[in-house]
């Protein structure tokens, strides 16, 4: 299977983003393909650069990031809802590509399932 | 369809919405704060046990365990981990997230 | 790659497939910011010619309601673009009865044109969805 993932809320405030990063992981390890991982609303921060979490639990920022560069992941934030947040190219973490809404309907088309998770 | 409800019953009424949309054929994943609508004796398990006589449900393991409901799943709910998650997310044909 | 799909290149990636989207709409408009952003969401979707669906559950039906004035509280009143989804050819809405039942609700009250359903109903054309996006 293709999947797509949606990524609605940032890190810390909602489990949303734990979830989809356990699921994408599960995935993966079964030998499914991941489309694309978008994020969208507070999703973008998941993307931030500047994140300096407690060193006593899980850095999901760089999470995104090690999955992202072991399977080649296509983390994608929304250039709209990253803007209006204050999540541009100059703070983005590496591994994440800013780009438009259209990437998230065409990850919606070419997969074969579109997983949300959000609040 | 694959149905997950993720927040708490007592919280949000998201878990009564979906019941009310769940048609025969489909299968019901309560994750995060949704594993707290299959903890027995209460009434949304009573609302689970009617559902279960067509519809399949699961829950999903690691967030019982985290919130330490793992002696109160009502029986008949099948828990899964994430792989089982994976599993239901390709073998339905949709996926429909109650937020 | 254009503005207009944001960011993707039509021709070579996306021609052909044609899938039914549902957009689940449940929340009231400004509490939080899900209404508006689901629709930017379905504006950009119309320039993939999808068969495209939305559905106006619970709060959700409060995003469609006549005489929002939000000058007060100094925030975009995004309500006129439900009148404008039309343009887009996206004129599948569709709201629950019960929702508005609920909430004290008719057709009189809402600002576009809708198809009012049951639950049952609604199940009916969740089922028959290829892609469904909450928000």
């Amino acid at each position: 299977m293709k999947f797509c993932i949606l990524v609605n809320e940032g890190p810390y405030t909602h489990q949303a983003a734990d979830t989809a990063y356990q699921f994408t992981k599960a995935a993966l390890e079964k030998g499914h393909k991941i489309h694309r991982v978008f994020f969208y609303h507070d999703g973008v921060n998941n993307s931030t650069r500047l994140t300096e979490p407690p060193q006593d639990d899980r850095n999901i920022v760089q999470r995104w990031q090690k999955l992202a560069a072991d399977h080649k992941l296509d983390l994608v934030v929304c250039v709209a809802a990253a803007l209006r947040r204050g999540i541009k190219d100059e703070n983005l973490a590496e591994g994440f590509r800013i780009s438009g809404l259209g990437q998230l309907v065409e990850s919606g088309i070419q997969a074969d399932r579109l997983v949300t998770f959000g609040d | 369809m694959l149905h997950t409800v993720n927040k708490s019953p007592y919280e949000r009424n998201s878990f009564d919405t979906c019941l009310a949309h769940v048609k025969k054929g489909s299968a019901i994943l309560l994750i995060e704060d949704g594993v707290y609508a299959a903890m027995k004796g209460t009434a949304p398990a009573k609302k689970l046990e009617q559902m279960m006589k067509t519809i399949p449900v699961f829950v999903l393991q690691p967030d019982v365990e985290a919130r330490g409901m793992q002696s109160r799943v009502l029986d008949g709910v099948k828990m899964v981990d994430y792989a089982g998650f994976v599993d239901l997310a390709a073998e339905y044909p949709t996926v429909q997230s109650w937020l | 790659m254009t503005e207009s799909t944001g960011g993707i290149d039509m021709d070579e990636q996306t021609s052909g497939v044609v899938k039914k989207f549902l957009y689940v709409n449940r929340k009231a408009p400004y509490g939080t910011i899900y209404a508006l952003e689901s629709l930017e969401v379905v504006l950009i979707a119309a320039a993939f010619d999808q068969d495209v669906s939305l559905a106006f559950i619970d709060d959700g039906v409060y995003q469609i309601v006549k005489g929002q004035h939000t000058k007060g509280i100094d925030v975009k009143n995004f309500s006129p673009i439900y009148r404008a989804l039309e343009g887009f050819d996206i004129e599948k809405l569709y709201v629950e009865k019960e929702s508005m039942d609920a909430r004290g609700l008719t057709q009189a009250d809402l600002l576009v044109d809708v198809k009012i359903v049951s639950a049952a109903e609604m199940a009916d054309l969740m089922e028959s969805q290829d892609v469904v996006m909450s928000f």
